[in-house]
């Protein structure tokens, strides 16, 4: 496990994997809009249902992206591992994305299924919070320079904000919400098979797309190291006196290499 | 013809979709390419040669 985790080894498996994920998302997508386009209209919402199928995946992803983040959160503090620092970094924007499309999605579903883009509901506003902490991460990433320092500081913050997962999770049960209940129980889903198809096939498809961008942006994030690395290394060579402080500002990223 | 209900919000809410997830795919497309650029520039003049996992 530990040699898979290795960036060099990482970056040729990922770099053959990626065009079969491409491929896969792109193939899992068409299917699931094709579904989603010749399904029924809905009993009660009518053809408003069609925003659900872009609208529950991204909510859907908007929380995997976060588990992802805490598991790699851990990763850096406890082992400290340079794999786990680039793609907790990598899934900050993806996961600001998908709660963003969540809440846009949302409001147009919710204004002519309730009359209103927004209520001030326990479900909406933990999503709410859940983007903000995206954003509230990335300026972190962005303030600390050196990339060690900021997964650490990124780290705790990504930890402390994990108690709003099962917030987000569990707002429909514990508080009487305009939002509905959830529809899968471990009893099974209380949605149509016409619906539930296409729905299952966009979730597939939107983790596909999201997995096909976070091993892309880990990729980058390795690069941008290696660049860094790099120009350090040649302003040290320009400039001796400052090679002590290059070594000595790196110590996570020397094993990158 | 009948009209759909709500076209307008159904029509938007794809429109969003494929702003946002074409958005974060044209972020993550353009990073690469510029560190790839950048990282070129820098080996062009020799910095790193041989010492660093390959792309």
């Amino acid at each position: 496990m530990y040699v898979l985790a290795n960036p060099a080894t990482f970056m040729r498996l990922s770099g053959r994997l990626l065009p079969w994920l491409v491929a896969l998302s792109l193939a899992t997508l068409a299917a699931g809009l094709a579904l989603a386009f010749t399904s029924p209209p809905d009993y009660q919402q009518g053809e408003t249902v069609k925003i659900m199928f872009v609208h529950v995946p991204a909510a859907w992803i908007a929380s995997l992206a976060y588990v992802a983040m805490t598991a790699s959160a851990l990763g850096t503090l406890v082992w400290r591992h340079p794999l786990a620092e680039a793609a907790q970094k990598a899934v900050v924007p993806l996961g600001a994305a998908f709660s963003l499309l969540c809440l846009i999605t949302g409001s147009l579903w919710g204004k002519p299924m309730w009359g209103t883009y927004w209520v001030w509901d326990a479900r909406l506003t933990s999503m709410l919070v859940l983007f903000i902490t995206y954003l509230g991460l990335m300026a972190l990433w962005h303030t600390i320079e050196e990339p060690g320092r900021a997964a650490r500081a990124a780290s705790v913050l990504t930890l402390v904000g994990a108690v709003n997962l099962p917030i987000v999770k569990f707002s429909v049960d514990w508080w009487n919400t305009l939002h509905q209940g959830s529809i899968f129980r471990l009893t099974g889903s209380t949605v149509d098979r016409s619906i539930l198809l296409p729905l299952l096939v966009m979730a597939a498809a939107f983790t596909l797309v999201f997995a096909t961008l976070h091993v892309a942006g880990i990729r980058n994030e390795i690069l941008r190291r290696r660049l860094r690395r790099l120009m350090l290394a040649a302003a040290a060579d320009r400039e001796p006196t400052a090679r002590l402080v290059v070594r000595d500002a790196l110590p996570v990223e020397g094993s990158v290499s | 013809m009948t009209a759909i209900p709500h076209l307008g919000f159904i029509v938007a809410a794809y429109a969003a979709t494929v702003l946002v997830v074409g958005g974060a795919t044209a972020a993550v497309l353009i990073d690469r390419w510029a560190l790839r650029r950048a990282l070129d520039r820098l080996e062009a003049r020799g910095a790193g040669r041989g010492t660093e996992p390959r792309r």
